[in-house]
């Protein structure tokens, strides 16, 4: 699955990584639990969730994660955007719930990963 | 042997020798925000180096967790991370208030964080696990109201 098909299925706003939209991810973890995130290490391409600071692009840098969506519509602020500009994210915010979000991607083909 | 000093947010210290390769940093205790640099800039000097992506991943998650660990539990610390042919290590030394039973944090989902430290997405108890999950390596030294010396080792594959 594409980036700009992940923004296309939870009708999302792109707020940063226009040149990583053709990206091809897999699989997706959603949680507003950064350990929760790193104790999942294998192929979490796309982090889906809630939690808006600092630590969640740097989490998801850890992970080498390529795209973080923020649910309920929360829009980072220009801080966090750069750090994920910095780290090669795509950032998406979407107006969906974490449920809701986790429920259209996984829909559309995208799954969580090897247990 | 050669040495170069580098100085960033933490006051960085690298030192060359015949031994590999020294980074220092000082993580203050009072930035959550900027928590994670330390374990960030590591990853970053690891991938310049050539070390294979899931050895770098795995030494900076572990890294990452410490660092948390130490902004959250301890008011900050230092950090040595130490790159040779073999092995990446990391000692990481705080003089927060110690962890009375190694044994019962180092349980999944165990933890004494804050209300506060969890709605910032830490404090689910998964630190600890996650450090000896992703590294080869772990040793702890806690001595309650002195501090805390965690070493993590991953070796190089």
């Amino acid at each position: 699955m594409l980036i700009k098909e992940i923004r296309d299925a939870l009708g999302a706003e792109l707020l940063s990584g226009e040149d990583l939209l053709d990206v091809e991810v897999h699989t997706a973890c959603g949680s507003d639990m950064m350990s929760d995130v790193l104790a999942f290490v294998k192929d979490q391409a796309v982090l889906i969730t809630g939690l808006l600071n600092q630590q969640t692009i740097r989490t998801a840098a850890m992970m080498d994660m390529v795209c973080v969506v923020f649910v309920r519509g929360k829009v980072p602020g220009t801080d966090i955007i750069e750090a994920a500009r910095e780290n090669g994210i795509a950032v998406l915010s979407t107006d969906h719930r974490m449920f809701t979000a986790c429920g259209l991607l996984y829909q559309a083909g995208l799954d969580g990963g090897c247990l | 042997m050669g040495c170069c000093i580098r100085r960033g947010w933490t006051g960085v210290v690298c030192n060359m020798s015949e031994n590999g390769l020294h980074y220092r940093f000082i993580v203050p205790g009072d930035d959550f925000a900027r928590a994670g640099t330390a374990s960030g800039a590591v990853k970053k000097t690891l991938k310049q180096l050539g070390i294979a992506p899931e050895t770098v991943r795995k030494f900076s998650i572990s890294l990452y967790e410490g660092e948390i660990n130490m902004v959250i539990h301890a008011g900050g610390g230092e950090i040595d991370v130490y790159i040779d042919d073999e092995q990446v290590s990391a000692v990481l030394v705080d003089h927060g208030p110690g962890i009375p039973d190694v044994g019962l944090a180092m349980q999944e989902g165990w933890s004494t964080a804050s209300e506060q430290v969890r709605g910032l997405g830490f404090g689910a108890g998964m630190g600890l696990p996650n450090m000896k999950k992703y590294s080869d390596e772990l040793e702890i030294d806690s001595v309650v109201g002195t501090g805390t010396t965690v070493t993590i080792t991953v070796r190089l594959a």
